[in-house]
């Protein structure tokens, strides 16, 4: 199963046994189907459920919303997540705070599901990854899987869980491929990091396509005689008590760490890993200073010698570990 | 009656005109007294509200209906139990007239745990499912694409509910009110769109925002059939809102109302004048003269429903009403601290 396969999976599970989920957004019904995640699900369930919509990110999202509130579990569909920033008002200010503003117990069972295009010189606009944006904002939850199964398992979970949810998958992830496993029913609230890969030199730490890079990384790295832990994130946005204990145990066996991520370092993902692990840990747990890996700060190029400059790869991964371990 | 012309208001937007009491047209003697009731318990919460909102009481930002009453009560007579109706930063009157406690409403803008919102939302979000109201929020024009939602939920429910956003004609500079059309129009969405022209948003005249003064150049433009009405004629509204409604429930997809009213008070808080200065001091003299409430009142008494005394009686008692849920708001809790961060996400 590949990790598109998984979304495509987890769909048609939630089609075919909820009534209630129906799907919105644009390319639903078009040949390229999503990146093949969405393959053929307007024909097997037809086109009243999964909507091919008008150019409409702020309205349709919104009005997933408003579907939510009237018992459905919408999964908007936003193929970049960058044109989901038209629909910033219906996520941020409405989704977010729909049950406190008005009180509290009241279900909102929406999913913006929108994708991290990485890569392939599609420059600034197609190639964004703002988790750190929906991770900021209190009653959202944001949920980054990096292998298939969880792709899937997840998914089904976003779309089951009452609160709001951003999922973002990515693109550069769709055709990593593991062996099959049974859909496993997880509640979203529950959902602790991986621990991926154990090791007691350094702990990398990343969510989505950056935990697949830390995976890579040690792999290079115990070639090198450098054990690192690799810890997955998979739902960045709220990290839990839970989930902060989970990285905390893992820097204090190893005394390193490095928050690896897809975004900016300002104000980003890879900052709030950094702060949860210092503000737990005394200083007499660091053997070197946490450090982070993310892009530098600026757009994404078109111009592919610019663009492999970009990335964070697991080459530089590895090479930023080992110079913290030396 | 709907003008030809969908960009003009022409003789609606004359504060000189339709002083004269309403036509009751079709609406029975005793449904026109309950609506006369409302509309003036509407008035009372809001002179109340102003009120606390000017002694301080209050500290939330209240946005007063005073003056619009009669669109709200208009588009609420034609809601059912299934339906979903949707508002926005001035939507006390939204709220009562869909039958909302003023009790509730009181606690909710004083902040109480016994409020609508449970003093979460105060007076800009205001929630009562039991009446059909889903909700209203001051980002402008929100609530318009999520209404388009609900009734895709109606749609899919097939009990033939509808769904209503009201906005006012603010909303229609924002660029999802277009997509909203679009979006309902497409897939035949029993939604109505009801817009409150009232001419100014915020301080500035429509005159200032828009090339033209009605909005119902836009249903035009979406392909949505649309009425436009005299807003302070309360018989007038609800016929526009029965065939918008019976339109919507049919099938037929989405209806757009424009209601031509005037807010007696500023955009914020009670002051009349504080927002837009003295050419609108003028104009509300005369816009006081098509106040829907005396209006409305007068044509009973013409037809002999409603005698002076028992309109003064009926004035007394809504006041006497409001007074008496006023006091006992002061006293309800305010939330617990738990509520800050037990009430994020929809389970703690």
């Amino acid at each position: 199963m590949t990790y598109a396969d998984g979304i495509l999976v987890a769909l048609r599970h939630l089609l075919r046994e909820h009534r209630e989920c129906f799907c919105i957004g644009q390319g639903l019904w078009s040949p390229w189907y999503v990146g093949n995640t969405m393959r053929d699900l307007e024909k097997e369930f037809g086109t009243a459920r999964v909507i091919d919509s008008p150019v409409s990110e702020a309205a349709t999202t919104a009005a997933a919303l408003g579907a939510a509130l009237g018992g459905y579990r919408p999964i908007v569909v936003h193929p970049r997540v960058d044109f989901a920033v038209l629909a910033l008002d219906a996520i941020v200010n409405q989704a977010a705070n729909w049950n406190h503003m008005f009180g509290g117990g009241i279900p909102v069972p929406l999913t913006v599901r929108a994708i991290i295009n990485r890569g392939g010189e599609q420059g600034a606009q197609h190639s964004q990854a703002l988790h750190a944006w929906f991770a900021h904002v209190p009653g959202l939850r944001v949920v980054m899987p990096s292998t298939p199964a969880d792709a899937r398992d997840l998914l089904v979970a976003s779309v089951l869980c009452d609160d709001p949810v951003v999922y973002l998958d990515d693109r550069a992830l769709y055709d990593v491929s593991e062996a099959d496993t049974s859909m496993a029913a997880v509640s979203l609230r529950d959902v602790l990091p991986r621990v991926r890969r154990a090791g007691h030199d350094i702990t990398l730490v990343g969510t989505g396509h950056s935990a697949h890079l830390c995976g890579k990384a040690a792999e290079l790295l115990a070639r090198q005689n450098v054990s690192a832990e690799v810890i997955d994130i998979p739902v960045p946005g709220p990290v839990t008590d839970g989930a902060a204990r989970v990285l905390c145990d893992s820097v204090r066996r190893t005394g390193r760490l490095l928050a690896v991520d897809g975004g900016w370092a300002a104000c980003g993902f890879s900052a709030e890993l950094v702060a949860l692990a210092a503000e737990t840990l005394p200083p007499t747990a660091w053997k070197s200073a946490p450090a982070r890996l993310t892009l530098p700060p600026a757009p994404a190029p078109t111009n592919g010698r610019l663009e492999r400059a970009y990335y964070p790869t697991a080459e530089t991964l590895a090479e930023r570990a080992r110079e913290l371990t030396r | 009656m709907a003008s030809p012309d969908p960009a003009t208001l022409g003789a609606l937007a004359d504060p000189a005109q339709y002083h004269e009491p309403v036509d009751l047209r079709d609406l029975p003697p005793a449904k026109a007294i309950t609506a006369l009731d409302t509309l003036l318990l509407i008035r009372a919460v809001e002179v109340c509200i102003g009120e606390g909102v000017r002694a301080g009481t209050i500290r939330c930002p209240c946005h007063l209906a005073i003056g619009q009453e009669a669109a709200a009560v208009g588009m609420a007579s034609q809601i059912q139990p299934h339906d979903r109706v949707f508002g926005a930063h001035r939507s006390h009157a939204h709220f009562l007239a869909l039958g909302g406690s003023p009790r509730q409403l009181l606690d909710e803008v004083l902040g109480r745990d016994t409020g609508c919102s449970r003093g979460m939302g105060g007076s800009m979000h205001l929630r009562d499912v039991a009446h059909q109201f889903w909700g209203s929020v001051p980002i402008v024009g929100a609530t318009i694409p999520i209404a388009t939602g609900a009734a895709l939920a109606a749609q899919m429910d097939g009990r033939g509910a509808l769904a209503v956003t009201c906005f006012g004609d603010g909303a229609t500079e924002e660029g999802v009110f277009h997509e909203s059309l679009n979006l309902a129009a497409t897939l035949r969405l029993p939604v109505v769109f009801f817009c409150e022209n009232n001419l100014y948003s915020s301080h500035l005249h429509i005159g200032l925002r828009q090339p033209a003064d009605s909005t119902c150049r836009h249903a035009v433009a979406h392909c949505i059939p649309f009425l436009r009405v005299e807003g302070n004629d309360l018989p007038a509204v609800v016929a526009a809102m029965r065939q918008a409604a019976d339109h919507a429930r049919s099938g037929a997809g989405p209806f757009y109302i424009e209601a031509l009213t005037y807010r007696w008070r500023g955009h914020v808080g009670p002051s009349e004048d504080v927002d837009v200065g003295v050419k609108r001091k003028d104009d509300l003299a005369q816009w006081k003269l098509r106040d829907p409430i005396g209006r409305l009142a007068a044509a009973l008494e013409q037809a002999g429903h409603l005698s002076a005394a028992a309109l003064s009686e009926a004035q007394a008692h809504a006041r006497a009403a409001v007074a008496q849920a006023w006091d006992a708001a002061q006293a309800a809790p305010d939330p617990p601290q738990a509520a800050l961060q037990g009430r994020v996400f929809s389970a703690p």
